[in-house]
C-alpha cells in the first residue's frame, strides 16, 4: 500500500515523501496482532486477545506448555488459520481483505519448518529443498547450486540424493529447514524445530537460525525447550491458557 | 547464502568423493510416477475402456445389420398368383411382370421358376415335388427403387382389374416389424452403451479421485510452500493424463484388435457354415471407419474425463485447505 502511494505521488514532494515511507518500511512490522482470538466451533477460546508484532530481522521464541496454543499460533502466523475475531496484518496488508488466490504469494514470504517436517517421500533431499523454487517455475540450473550450498550448510551435503525415509530424524530436520529458507523467506516460523535432534544438533540448528537472523530473516521459534532458550538472549513470547505474554 | 560455514562433513570429505556427491539425479516429477493405486487405476481404465470400446462396437454392429435387414426387405416387393384351371399361368407371370415394370418406381423383375419355388417348397413337401400336379402359386419379384419408390395402390389395383388371381405383396407388414426389430434392437443397444458408459465415467472420476486421496499430503505440502492452485492442479493433471492414456489406449486398442480379428476372420471363412451361422447371429464384425473412429474418441473422452477429474479434485482439496482456514471448526481441536 505505501509502496503503491509512493509510485503515485506528483514529483514535487516525492522524494520527501519516500523517505518518510522508506522509513516506515522499516520501521513497520511484519506481522502485527490486534486482540486476536480463536475458537474451534462452539469450544471455548484457544487464543485469547492476542497483540503483539513481529518486527522486521526480530528473533523470539515462541513457548508455553503443551496445549497452550503454540502450534495454532504459528497456522494463523503462517495463514494457515483465519482468526475468530481481532486483526491480523501481514506485510502491511489486513489479511481479511486478501482474496483467496493472493495467499500463495504472501506464503512465498514466510518460511515455514513443521513439526512433522512433511518431506515429500518420493523427492531427494535436494528435490525437496529445492521444491518452493520449483513451483515459483525457475528453472533447475539457476537454483542448483544455491540448494547445494544450503545442503552443505545445514551438514546435509553429502545425503543429496537419499530419500527421507532413508534420513534420520534429525536429518530430516535439517531437510525441512532448508527448504524453508532457501527462498530466503522474510520470516521463518519453526515448531519444534529441535524437537528431534540431540543436543550438540540443536545448538548447531540454533545457530543456524542466529546466521539467518543475521543475514536479515525475522524468526520465531516455538519450542518448550529451555536449555535451547537458556542459549540465546532473545524475545521470550509466552502463551498460557491462550493468553500471551512477551518478555524483551 | 554466501557467508554460510561449510559442514565439517563436507569439508572432510575428499574432492572427488565430494565431486560424486554433488551430482544430483535427474528431477523426478512432483507427482510420484508410479505406485500401486496408479497402477490399478490404469487398469481400471483399461477394463472401463475395453468394454465401452466393445460396447460401442456391438451397438454399431446391430444398428448396421438392422438397417441391412431394413433396406434388403424393402428393395423388393412381390406379385402372387394363385393358379386357377383357367389361367395360363406362364403367360400371367409375364403379364403381371411387364405391368409391374410400366411403373415408375421399379427397376426389375424375375419370374421364380418352376424350379426355384420348388425348392422354396422343398423343406415343407420334400424333394421332387412336380408343381404341375399341385396348385402352388406362383412368384414375380420386382425390385424397386428405394428412393423413389412406386405407387403401391395404383399397381395393385392395376393387377387385379388385369389378373384378377394376382396379389401385390409390397412386405409392408413385414417392413414395418423388421423395422420396428431393428429400432428396439438399436435401442436396447443404445441404452445399454448409455450404461455402460455411466459406469464408465463414475468409475473413472471415483478411481481417480480414490488414487488422488492417497497424494492429498503432496497437494497441501505443494500448497504450503507457496504453489498456486493453478500449478498444483496442472502438476496432477499431467501425471493423471498419462495414466489415463495408458490405461484407455490398452483397453481401445485391445477393443479395436478384438474386432479387426474378428472381422478377419470373417472374411478369410466367407461360405463356409460356421461363417454364414455367425453372420447370420451377429452380422458383419466389421465396424468400419466410424467404428474405429468411435474407439478413438471413447480413449480421448476418458482422457479428458480422467484429467479434468483429477483438476477438480485437487482445485476442491486446496479449496478445502482454504475452508479449513476461514473456519478453523472444521479441524481437529487437538491441534493446539
Amino acid at each position: 500500500m505505501l509502496r503503491d502511494m509512493l509510485q503515485q505521488e506528483p514529483s514535487p514532494r516525492r522524494e520527501t515523501v519516500a523517505c518518510w515511507i522508506e522509513e516506515k518500511l522499516d520501521t513497520d512490522p511484519l506481522i502485527h496482532f490486534e486482540n486476536v482470538g480463536l475458537r474451534y466451533g462452539m469450544g471455548p477460546e484457544i487464543l485469547r486477545d492476542l497483540t503483539f508484532d513481529i518486527p522486521k530481522k526480530s528473533f523470539q521464541f515462541l513457548t508455553g506448555p503443551s496445549g497452550a496454543g503454540k502450534t495454532t499460533l504459528l497456522r494463523l502466523l503462517f495463514l494457515s488459520l483465519q482468526p475468530t475475531r481481532g486483526l491480523i496484518r501481514m506485510f502491511d496488508r489486513n489479511i481479511s481483505t486478501i482474496p483467496r488466490d493472493e495467499f500463495p504469494m504472501l506464503r512465498r514470504r514466510v518460511g515455514i519448518v513443521f513439526q512433522d517436517f512433511r518431506l515429500l517421500d518420493h523427492l531427494t533431499t535436494y528435490e525437496n529443498v529445492a521444491l518452493p523454487l520449483r513451483v515459483r517455475g525457475k528453472d533447475e540450473s539457476s537454483y542448483r547450486s544455491d540448494v547445494l550450498e544450503l545442503l552443505g550448510w545445514v551438514g546435509l551435503g553429502e545425503r543429496i540424493n537419499v530419500l527421507p525415509p532413508v534420513l534420520s530424524g534429525g536429518e530430516k530436520q535439517r531437510a525441512a529447514i532448508a527448504r524453508a529458507l532457501i527462498d530466503r523467506p522474510e520470516i521463518l516460523l519453526a515448531d519444534e524445530p529441535t524437537g528431534n535432534v540431540d543436543p550438540p544438533m540443536a545448538r548447531r540448528l540454533l545457530n543456524l537460525f542466529l546466521e539467518l537472523n543475521r543475514l536479515g530473516t525475522a524468526v520465531v521459534i516455538a519450542t518448550h525447550d529451555l536449555s535451547l532458550m537458556d542459549q540465546v538472549e532473545a524475545r521470550r513470547m509466552i502463551l498460557s491458557q491462550g493468553r500471551l505474554d512477551i518478555y524483551e | 547464502m554466501s557467508e554460510a560455514p561449510a559442514s565439517n562433513r563436507t569439508g572432510q570429505a575428499a574432492p572427488q568423493e565430494r565431486k560424486a556427491a554433488m551430482r544430483v539425479r535427474p528431477t523426478a516429477p512432483i507427482v510420484p510416477p508410479a505406485n500401486v493405486s496408479g497402477n490399478a487405476l490404469v487398469l481400471v481404465i483399461a477394463i472401463m475402456a475395453f468394454l465401452a470400446c466393445l460396447t460401442l462396437g456391438a451397438v454399431s454392429m446391430v444398428r448396421s445389420t438392422a438397417q441391412s435387414w431394413e433396406s434388403q426387405i424393402s428393395r423388393e416387393i412381390t406379385i402372387q398368383i394363385k393358379p386357377d384351371e383357367k389361367l395360363d399361368m406362364e403367360k400371367a407371370l409375364a403379364d403381371a411382370r411387364d405391368l409391374a415394370l410400366t411403373f415408375e418406381g421399379t427397376t426389375n423383375g424375375t419370374i421364380v421358376d418352376k424350379a426355384a419355388t420348388a425348392r422354396l417348397l422343398e423343406p415343407w413337401l420334400g424333394a421332387g415335388l412336380d408343381l404341375d400336379d399341385l396348385p402352388v402359386p406362383r412368384l414375380v419379384i420386382i425390385t424397386i427403387d428405394e428412393q423413389n419408390p412406386p405407387d403401391f395402390a395404383a399397381m395393385r389395383t392395376m393387377l387385379t382389374e388385369t389378373i384378377p388371381q394376382a396379389y401385390l405383396d409390397d412386405h409392408r407388414t413385414w417392413v414395418d416389424r423388421l423395422v420396428a426389430m431393428a429400432h428396439t434392437t438399436a435401442l436396447i443397444g443404445t441404452g445399454i452403451l448409455v450404461l455402460v458408459f455411466s459406469a464408465m465415467v463414475l468409475t473413472v472420476i471415483f478411481a481417480t479421485r480414490g488414487t488422488l486421496s492417497g497424494n492429498r499430503h503432496i497437494v497441501e505440502v505443494l500448497h504450503f510452500v507457496g504453489a498456486e492452485a493453478g500449478f498444483v492442479a496442472s502438476e496432477f493433471q499431467k501425471h493423471f493424463l498419462k495414466i489415463s492414456l495408458k490405461g484407455a489406449g490398452a483397453g481401445g486398442l485391445l477393443a479395436a484388435a478384438c474386432f479387426a480379428i474378428a472381422s478377419f476372420w470373417q472374411s478369410r471363412s466367407l461360405a463356409t457354415p460356421q461363417s454364414d451361422q455367425t453372420t447370420a447371429m451377429f452380422g458383419s464384425f466389421s465396424i468400419g471407419f466410424t467404428g474405429y473412429l468411435g474407439i478413438a474418441a471413447i480413449m480421448i473422452v476418458i482422457a479428458l474425463l480422467t484429467t479434468l477429474t483429477a483438476r477438480f479434485t485437487v482445485m476442491r482439496t486446496i479449496y478445502e485447505i482454504d475452508l479449513i482456514r476461514s473456519d478453523p471448526a472444521r479441524i481437529d481441536g487437538n491441534q493446539t
